[in-house]
């Protein structure tokens, strides 16, 4: 009889916990969904915030925001697939180099966020970025700050293990058959990766692109201090220009406006606008994912 | 007959130099060897900026621009509880540089802009801690159970739900958990018990937990169908249930597994910054009061980065804070690798 | 024997995987244009030793190799040996067709292109020359941009031979070419097989006595990484001079 309570309340506790977290999901998407909906229009995608930030649209957010996770993808995605052509294809699964290089990227995506945010402030600000201006333009601050390039490399390296997992998962479907076919043939190594390897792994490579970028998108603690800013008058032009973002966009106007009632939908629908947008992204990464292991097991 | 074929062999022995492939090898090692390159200078520059305070070099005094209203974020209506306003007005008045010693950053108060700065560190590591707890202690039963839901008991429809569900919430980037709690679920929880402050320890801790859910079921979920599938058919062989087999077989022997989820969920949690930065009130009060407002550590970072002069001790003790940060999060993932690892042994000794 | 050339020549070769031995001070002669068939119970070393022919066993790691491997008088396990421009001499079929997924005519052109051969017409001819020479040309001369994998398992089969002499090896080691295919696919090899000797040196492993008997000049039989018996395939299956070759050949063990 104990037993049978027992058991009961065991299988019922686990339902109720797997309910609970599609409950929470359901409510947080809701949620925001219902009060962003109305605001969310197309003028205010578009469009420039407008007296004060208190109306208006969130385009230089939303520009910011491509800009940023296009220049970290340019810089991760490239470093990323060669970090793991190199861990699956060249390194020997025992040779110290390799070990070191995996204990570093396990390392990398354990460090907190913010800890970025602070390295992307010591390293490339006020080291490289100082340096630079120091070398080439005397007491001119230009590099030495906050901009979109720096927040975009510390971005980049934030989501650098994650493009490295993709890409490997990716590159062990390959069936070790195609290699060594195109390797009997005498093709080199090099030739091998280029015409076997790496058009076989594409999918992956995209997933570790659309991961990251969806990553890069909704991070903010390692902009905080490293490029984003509140409001800017004009379009990010250059590389040592600041930019807005939306997820900075909704932490500050949610925390530090002047008024932060009367700028509640435009809050609400910006945060609709970054949770469709991540949303998206990883729902495709999830598709492409999905692909790849059915070809995977075929 | 050669030359119908076209053989035209050189002789073997001769091994090309290939300049292309020689290239591509070291460039590609070099690349992967820039992750270990940056992990090496994320440690030394964040160390490297926090390492002043420990050289007793007296500074100058900057000023930092008075009036500056330090944030409670979203609680205009709280600024004049006692804490706040008690904490508003230390800011108000103009910083003087005081200095970090060993005794001033293992004080009890932070109040790093005030007249006689005080850099005790000892509030917001309290703060980070009370809201990884909350956050883990609910976190990890729901997260557990709902893995060994999914591992065992669940019918597929159910799975197929869960599942997504979970890919969406870890995909829920943390400034939307942020801002759901700080509007949404504050108030919330306030009118259900009926808290003094709106923005406390508990709330955040209860956004956070949404963070950490994802990764506690994940790796629990790895665990749990990691284990032999021979051993719980021993089990359900001898007459046990399935919730019998569940309970005594499969969950202890998943218990390294489970473990891992746990640690690695608490870094997570004490890393993690979005969320208490909008949640939690960030009052900096030494107290183990769950239901006051709190600061925690990445929170302080967030919030007075941005402010502060650079090169001075304030910005030198906030780059000591996410040197702790650092140094408390990688043992955390060392410690829950080598659960992983051996879980993994076992898995193949099992073999 | 009669009157040939040693094409390949192997001296007290030995293989390792880690601590354990694979191969044993094996010695034997390929003979050029004929066809030579490895013979042996699974893990006897058989696939090994053919693999260390176009050295594919670099590929695994751990492996360390002692003694010689001639083919043309060179050791090809010598110090400043070219790796790349032994395979493209010595081709390799493997067991499980493994065509890339491309269309057949990149497939087949795939070795040439590696080669640096990048004009249109000689492509053409070297894909339509090999097609027709592993007799895959006539069933797929009109769709050479169909996908090699849309192909029967017989015929993924002869495309991999295409793509393999598209390079102009002199050379074919094949690794149970047949052993996943029925046996009208399995004729279809054979016969190719037997029309291939004339220009190349084929060794082949397999499974099945009546092919080795059916296809080969030459035998070997293996023994757990030994070399028990080496002679004319019709002198192996008629009288052989070792017990342990008669019980397997005669199917007392395997």
């Amino acid at each position: 009889m104990k037993n049978k309570f027992l058991g009961s309340s065991i299988t019922t506790l686990s339902a109720l916990s797997a309910l609970i977290i599609v409950l929470a999901v359901v409510v947080v998407m809701g949620e925001i969904m219902l009060g962003g909906w109305s605001t969310l229009t197309w003028e205010f995608l578009t469009g420039a915030p407008k007296e004060g930030m208190t109306s208006g649209g969130i385009f230089p957010a939303i520009f910011g925001t491509f800009l940023l996770v296009i220049i970290m993808s340019i810089i991760g995605v490239p470093v990323g697939t060669i970090t793991a052509i190199y861990l699956s294809e060249y390194a020997s699964q025992k040779s110290f180099l390799a070990r070191m290089i995996r204990f570093a990227v396990n390392t990398l995506a354990g460090v907190p966020a913010i800890v970025f945010g602070l390295f992307g402030l010591g390293f490339f600000i006020q080291f490289v970025g100082s340096g630079i201006d120091k070398t080439f333009y005397g007491t001119q601050l230009k590099w030495g700050q906050p901009n979109i390039l720096w927040a975009s490399v510390t971005m980049a390296l934030l989501t650098l293990p994650v493009v490295i997992v993709s890409v490997e998962e990716a590159i062990k479907t390959v069936p070790r058959e195609l290699r060594e076919a195109s390797l009997a043939l005498g093709a080199t190594k090099l030739q091998t990766i280029w015409k076997v390897v790496l058009p076989n792994s594409i999918t992956g490579i995209l997933t570790g692109g659309i991961l990251a970028v969806s990553r890069g998108a909704g991070e903010v603690a390692p902009i905080l201090f490293t490029g984003a800013a509140y409001f800017l008058p004009h379009l990010p032009t250059e590389l040592s220009d600041q930019f807005m973002e939306l997820g900075y966009h909704i932490y500050i106007m949610s925390t530090q406006s002047p008024d932060v009632e009367a700028t509640r939908g435009i809050q609400y629908a910006t945060t609709l606008v970054l949770l469709l947008l991540t949303f998206g992204l990883n729902f495709s990464a999830i598709f492409l994912r999905y692909k790849l292991r059915s070809r995977a097991i075929r | 007959m050669k030359n119908q074929l076209g053989r035209n062999r050189k002789n073997l022995l001769h091994k090309k130099f290939r300049w292309s492939e020689f290239l591509a090898e070291k460039l590609i090692t070099l690349t992967a060897f820039i992750s270990f390159v940056f992990i090496v200078l994320i440690f030394i520059f964040v160390f490297r900026e926090a390492a002043p305070i420990f050289s007793s070099e007296e500074k100058k005094v900057s000023l930092i621009q008075a009036g500056e209203v330090q944030e409670t974020y979203g609680d205009v209506e709280e600024n004049n509880s006692p804490i706040t306003s008690n904490q508003t007005s230390a800011l108000e008045t103009s910083g003087s540089e005081g200095d970090a010693s060993l005794s001033n950053l293992t004080g009890t108060e932070w109040q790093p802009v005030s007249e006689v700065p005080k850099y005790g560190l000892l509030p917001l590591i309290l703060g980070s801690l009370k809201v990884t707890l909350i956050a883990i202690f609910l976190a990890a039963p729901i997260a557990i159970l709902a893995a060994l839901f999914t591992a065992m008991f669940a019918p597929r429809w159910a799975k197929e739900l869960l599942k997504p569900a979970i890919e969406i919430l870890a995909g829920f980037p943390s400034v939307v958990i942020g801002f759901f709690a700080l509007i949404v679920l504050a108030t919330f929880v306030q009118n259900l018990f009926g808290f003094e402050y709106r923005l406390n320890a508990f709330v955040g801790g209860l956004a956070m937990s949404l963070a950490v859910i994802p990764i506690v079921f994940t790796i629990s979920e790895d665990a749990l169908t990691a284990v032999p599938k021979h051993l719980s058919e021993a089990s359900l062989a001898l007459g046990a249930t399935k919730w019998q087999t569940a309970l005594f077989v499969v969950l202890p022997a998943a218990t390294p597994g489970i473990f891992a989820a746990i640690l690695l969920g608490i870094g997570r949690a004490f890393g993690e910054t979005m969320i208490v930065l909008m949640a939690t009130g960030n009052a900096a009060i030494f107290s183990t009061q769950i239901v006051e407002p709190v600061r925690t550590m990445s929170a302080t970072i967030g919030a007075e980065m941005a402010e502060v002069v650079f090169g001075e001790t304030h910005y030198n003790v906030l780059f000591l804070i996410g040197a702790l940060l650092f140094l408390f999060t990688f043992t955390l993932n060392a410690i829950a690798e080598i659960f992983i690892r051996q879980r993994l042994m076992k898995k193949f000794s099992g073999n | 024997m009669e009157n040939k050339n040693t094409k390949i020549i192997t001296k007290q070769l030995n293989l390792f995987y880690g601590s354990k031995q694979a191969l044993k001070n094996i010695s034997l002669g390929i003979f050029e244009h004929k066809v030579t068939a490895l013979i042996g119970p699974s893990g006897c070393g058989k696939s090994t030793f053919l693999r260390s022919l176009n050295r594919m066993n670099d590929l695994i790691e751990n492996t360390r190799t002692e003694g010689t491997v001639e083919i043309d008088n060179v050791n090809i396990y010598q110090n400043g040996i070219d790796v790349v421009e032994l395979r493209k001499k010595v081709g390799m079929i493997f067991q499980k067709s493994n065509p890339f997924p491309k269309s057949i005519y990149e497939n087949v052109a795939y070795g040439p292109r590696i080669n640096g051969v990048k004009d249109k017409d000689i492509l053409e001819e070297t894909v339509e020359r090999s097609l027709k020479q592993s007799a895959l040309w006539d069933e797929v001369k009109d769709d050479l941009k169909k996908s090699g994998l849309a192909l029967s398992g017989g015929q993924q089969q002869r495309l991999c031979i295409a793509r393999a002499l598209a390079v102009n090896p002199e050379i074919l080691l094949m690794d149970e070419p047949a052993s996943a295919l029925d046996p009208i696919a399995t004729a279809k090899i054979e016969e190719l097989i037997y029309e291939l000797k004339e220009n190349y040196t084929i060794v082949i492993v397999t499974h099945n006595m009546q092919q080795a008997a059916r296809v080969s000049d030459y035998t070997a039989f293996f023994y757990i990484g030994e070399l028990i018996e080496y002679d004319l395939t019709k002198t192996i299956f008629t009288m052989p001079k070792k017990k342990q070759t008669e019980d397997y050949i005669t199917g007392r063990f395997g």
